[in-house]
């Protein structure tokens, strides 16, 4: 740095430019695959998957329908569009799983932030359902939750519970995924974890001398300096439970039922894309997906200079 | 011990013993919570060797007995491809993505992290916003690219866009690459190493943990994937194993043995490689911030 600033002295204008020039030429050069990659792989599609929202087509026969594929998504009759439904299913598990999880993760990361032993065991114990495929722990929750002979069904009849039809009924099939969820908040928790542990311990010790009790010591030192570790995993939450698939297409066999009561919204825009080849209206599916994150995302963006503290210094527990 | 918790004064020998008592109800309930999250994983093996007739009874066996191994053959006979396929194709994926991931993270986040050029700041900026980006809302056109260009049902879908960087990686990476102190670069570079020398000979070996971390999450990310091989891979010999799971599932749904030793071996390499560089694992989530 102090040496390429130092160079472009007066004296001597050619060389330094023809240094800076190089300089310029090999990084445009080292991060080419990524302009290539971003152009090919992400801006190109989105600008076609928008083009193709107005067509209906699956690949082999265009048609230009202009914004039918939208007028018949926001329709509300269920017959023509599984929108609003699908959409009902999504917010219902990301409303339910994401406080929990991340209350789940953050109560975790609270009891594990104190000198004890084992800790190390406990925090790659919480963090294992992270790093198993989706695909094989979705087949033995599939098992767990087994209305004849499943284990869970076998713990409520313990407390006299009768057996509880879960997958196969309306009423419970979407809390599965929810408390699926929940066992694999040892991710957030990781998360929390480093950003408590950047809280400098002076601010407790002080606290405590002042005779401030844990309650306050939490609601006034851990949270404030927490915010922007909550903020950020409340984003990436939603966008990644929005996103749930795998367990959904293999927990339902690849259904979303019974009768659409676990159609996820990629879910259904995963059959319409690529069971009906509806290519033009699923383009508009993903575009409306798209929309809604990004307003959500804005949404808590946002509010957060409400309840998010930034502090220079102290707050950035995650770099 | 005794001795000076004698001399305390009482109110202190009291305080030590409730913390001594919040320490244990610590302990026991990170330990059940463990339970929780240990009892599917435990289950998955011991259904695995369950004899036919006791994988669906109710109350459940804990301990199968006898512990059937032939289930483990018959799981990997069961398909019309032998089951090595499968396993090698999971390595396949997994390996080449890694390659890929390696090589082009690491120049674009050097280039971002070290080189002074116009546009950087703006640059980044999108390299940043991408990470938000869901993958649906490019999915369809890519799909349709792909088959357009005879890709279906081989492996370049899933394999080729990984060599052209993705932002995580490249967020991680440039986050290790300021931390290694410019004064390096700048002695280098008045020793005659050019940019891409001193990139070589000085930094990239000062980065090797940090590569490691990006082979162990791009590793076990392919192993895991679902939904791109579930798009573009529909003949049964290019199958990785967790699209194997899914066909078995689907078309075997009461054989309940058999999809628990397919599972448990999908879940197998991920695993061990956990195990086995779990503080690379855990760091690599502390500095981006996100979770597998």
């Amino acid at each position: 740095m102090s040496i390429r600033t130092a160079s472009i002295g007066p004296g001597q204008p050619r060389r330094p430019m023809s240094m800076r020039r190089r300089e310029e030429l090999v990084a445009y050069l080292l991060i080419s695959p990524w302009i290539i990659g971003f152009i090919a792989f992400i801006l190109g599609p989105m600008v076609a998957s928008f083009g193709l929202s107005f067509f209906e087509t699956n690949m082999f026969s265009w048609e230009w329908v202009g914004m039918k594929n939208y007028t018949t998504l926001f329709s509300t009759d269920v017959t023509r569009s599984l929108f609003w439904k699908s959409l009902y299913n999504t917010v219902y598990y990301v409303v339910l799983s994401i406080p929990l999880t991340m209350v789940v993760g953050f109560f975790t990361a609270l009891l594990l932030n104190q000198p004890m032993r084992g800790r190390s065991a406990y925090r790659v114990i919480y963090y294992l359902p992270s790093i198993i495929p989706g695909i094989a722990a979705s087949i033995v929750w599939l098992y767990l939750f087994q209305p004849e002979f499943g284990v869970v069904n076998w713990l409520l009849s313990l407390v006299g519970i009768e057996k509880i039809r879960w997958l196969q009924d309306t009423g419970t099939a979407k809390l599965v995924f929810v408390f699926m969820s929940i066992w694999g908040a040892g991710g957030n928790m990781l998360i929390f974890l480093a950003g408590l542990q950047g809280i400098p311990t002076e601010l407790y010790e002080a606290a405590t001398i002042d005779g401030a009790a844990a309650w306050r010591r939490l609601r006034h030192i851990t949270l404030p300096l927490m915010s922007p570790t909550l903020f950020f995993v409340l984003v990436t939450n939603i966008i990644l439970s929005f996103q749930v698939f795998t367990n959904v297409y293999v927990m339902t066999a690849g259904g979303g039922g019974p009768a659409n009561s676990t159609m996820m919204y990629v879910l259904h825009l995963y059959l319409v894309a690529f069971r009906q080849y509806r290519l033009g209206y699923a383009s508009a599916l993903a575009w409306v997906l798209f929309l809604l994150l990004m307003l959500f995302t804005a949404l808590i963006f946002r509010s957060s200079s409400l309840w998010v503290y930034y502090e220079t210094e102290v707050g950035g527990g995650r770099s | 011990m005794s001795a000076v918790l004698a001399e305390k004064p009482d109110w202190r020998k009291s305080k030590q013993a409730i913390a001594r008592r919040q320490h244990l109800l610590t302990h026991l309930v990170l330990i059940l919570g463990g339970i929780v999250i240990l009892f599917p994983i435990a289950w998955m093996v011991s259904t695995s060797l369950k004899a036919p007739n006791q994988v669906q009874q109710f109350p459940p066996i804990w301990i199968p007995n006898p512990l059937v191994w032939e289930n483990y053959i018959r799981a990997v006979t069961i398909f019309p491809v032998p089951f090595i396929t499968f396993v090698w194709n999971s390595f396949y994926l997994s390996g080449m993505n890694v390659i890929g991931s390696i090589v082009s993270n690491t120049i674009v986040a050097y280039a971002f992290a070290r080189l002074r050029f116009r546009g950087s700041r703006v640059l980044f900026l999108i390299v940043l916003s991408t990470m938000m980006l869901p993958q649906q809302v490019t999915m369809i056109p890519l799909f349709m690219l792909f088959s357009k260009l005879g890709w279906i049902n081989t492996y370049n879908p899933l394999i080729v866009p990984q060599f052209f960087a993705n932002a995580f990686y490249v967020f991680m990476l440039r986050q290790f690459f300021t931390t290694i102190p410019r004064d390096l670069d700048d002695a280098s570079r008045i020793d005659g190493c050019g940019i891409l020398g001193t990139f070589w000979r000085i930094i990239l070996p000062l980065t090797m943990p940090a590569l490691g971390i990006v082979a162990i999450f791009e590793f076990t990310g392919s192993w895991n994937w679902f939904l791109g091989p579930l798009i573009y891979l529909s003949r049964m010999e290019t199958f990785p194993l967790a699209l194997a799971l899914s066909y078995l599932n689907a078309a075997y749904r009461v054989l309940w043995s058999e999809l628990m030793v397919v599972s448990f071996i999908a879940m197998l390499p991920p695993l061990l490689l956990f195990f086995i560089a779990q503080k690379s694992y855990i760091q690599g989530i502390v500095v981006t911030g996100v979770k597998g």
